[in-house]
């Protein structure tokens, strides 16, 4: 805890500094993504705030902690990229994000016209199509009874919603969660993941540069709307193409694994179905408490701006601070039964969506996308049973599954 | 320690004792008061914690921000002049007494 022993920290070495407790834990790794709950309490009892070997980083996976980094943004900054890559060293990868990888008072202003995009009143307009769709697709599904879950509900809901609402192009959609599977890999540290996904981006870089474009995006969609902001001077001309690439890059494989993780709690504890079933109005909750249970998006890290005191340890000037959100949404400290999934909890205040002025700017989107899926299922399915071999996806952010074979029954 | 008062649209009313520091909201969701959903967790980000806030309060109420303002014009229940977010009221010694009125519904 002493200030000399944040010098040797900040060699190359990257010893650990003194009181702070070291753990030779790898959050990146096949291990972890298979079991994170085990390795999650370790870290949390750990201590408030811990610092892990492997890649020479600070990280915090109590709520309370993870809360505090959250909600001080000048402290703990994006700018500085919101992976392991630190920007004031490294390169970014693709030409920084303006929203996502921006601090105050930058961020305000590109946040701002996100924010309103994605507004309150901006998710009554779609809400009508969005459940006749949802609706369409479960009517779809029950004709089948036996599919895969993530491939024909999760991935395919959502394509069947957002690609549209955004005013896409029909032609190359396919891009759309390889590049989506890309940027949350490049969150992590340069292992093979990383590698591989960015070895392989070129194609799916193209892809959505091209649809970023004013042209290429139909009236009436969202990214017509932020170019739109452009005419009203809120932002550049040069801006808008880069706050729709930000929808592009988060505003799809984040509700897919948030619709996946409900299938998947709701195929694992039939009593919550039953719940559900009982009163389709808990279908919002039922999707926020899945978020909390699985937290599709599991880490984000931060740069420390300035030596910060954090739950009594001193951490130096242009650290990284990985922050565990689904650890935190599942500490004792904060929630009673943490590790259960129970569909009428007061979810409120988990950090599955983030917390203060990044927090999840299309949360209202996912909300309405989860609600109405959740409220097809609970009027029309009686009964959900897994009838195959569940299978993981590895991704260095998203946490998800890479098959969830179920077989349904009409209600 | 100040203390509120939620009224319920069926008039009942929930009187909870708030810290001081805390968000309106914070006090009600604390104390499950229902009626207010606070998706969002208090970042002004979801305007499910709408309140039509009791005659002779509204000015004493700290200013509305341009956020706050924008989101309740989605808000799902009518906006009215009496408007507010509750996660955006800080309670302190002077709001003891508070009334704020619940709408029919937050979605």
């Amino acid at each position: 805890m002493s200030a000399t022993s944040r010098i040797d920290a900040a060699t190359p070495e990257r010893s650990a500094p003194a009181g702070v407790p070291r753990l030779d834990v790898d959050p990146f790794s096949t291990e972890f993504f298979e079991d994170p709950h085990r390795i999650h309490d370790v870290l949390r009892e750990a201590g408030p705030v811990v610092w892990l070997e492997k890649w020479g980083v600070y990280g915090v996976a109590r709520h309370a902690e993870v809360h505090a980094v959250l909600n001080d943004p000048l402290t703990f900054c994006s700018s500085r990229g919101v992976g392991l890559s630190d920007f004031a060293k490294e390169k970014p990868w693709r030409p920084q994000s303006i929203i996502l990888e921006a601090d105050p008072p930058a961020h305000t202003r590109t946040r701002a016209v996100l924010a309103q995009v994605l507004s309150p009143a901006a998710m009554k307009q779609v809400r009508e199509h969005f459940t006749a769709m949802a609706a369409a697709k479960v009517d779809e599904l029950l004709a089948r009874r036996s599919f895969d879950a993530v491939a024909d509900l999760a991935e395919a809901y959502p394509l069947s919603v957002f690609p549209d609402a955004m005013g896409l192009k029909q032609e190359g959609r396919e891009n759309l969660l390889p590049y989506a599977s890309l940027v949350f890999n490049a969150f992590g540290p340069p292992n093979q993941l990383r590698q591989e996904a960015i070895e392989r981006s070129a194609p799916h870089q193209a892809y959505v540069a091209a649809q970023c474009q004013r042209e290429n995006l139909a009236p009436g969609g969202f990214g017509a709307c932020i170019h739109a902001r452009a005419d009203a001077g809120d932002i550049t001309a040069e801006e808008a193409p880069l706050l729709v690439r930000s929808l592009l890059s988060a505003g799809l494989d984040t509700t897919v694994n948030g619709i996946g993780a409900a299938m998947y709690c709701l195929a694992r504890f039939p009593d919550q179905l039953a719940r559900l079933r009982s009163d389709p109005t808990l279908a919002r909750n039922a999707f926020e408490e899945a978020i909390r249970f699985e937290s599709p998006v599991q880490t984000f890290f931060r740069t420390t701006t300035r030596e910060v005191e954090l739950a009594g340890h001193r951490i130096g000037e242009g650290e990284k601070v990985l922050m565990f959100l689904g650890a935190a949404n599942r500490d004792p400290r904060r929630w009673e039964n943490p590790d259960r999934y129970d569909v009428t909890r007061r979810t409120s205040g988990h950090v599955g969506f983030g917390s203060g002025i990044h927090m999840c700017v299309g949360q209202l989107l996912a909300r309405l996308e989860g609600e109405v899926m959740l409220a097809a299922i609970a009027r029309k399915v009686a009964s959900i049973e897994i009838s195959g071999p569940v299978k993981r996806r590895y991704n260095n952010t998203l946490r998800g599954l890479e098959s969830l074979p179920i077989t349904i029954s009409p209600a | 320690m100040p203390s509120i008062t939620f009224v319920h649209p069926d008039g009942r009313a929930q009187r909870i004792d708030a810290s001081n520091g805390e968000s309106a909201m914070q006090a009600a969701t604390r104390h499950d008061v229902g009626g207010i959903l606070a998706e969002c967790g208090g970042n002004a980000m979801c305007a499910t914690c709408h309140v039509y806030v009791d005659e002779g309060w509204l000015a004493r109420l700290p200013a509305m921000g341009d956020d706050e303002d924008a989101l309740l014009d989605g808000a799902a229940a009518e906006r009215r002049a009496n408007s507010r977010l509750s996660c955006q009221i800080k309670l302190a010694a002077d709001l003891d007494g508070l009334v704020l009125n619940l709408p029919d519904r937050q979605l």
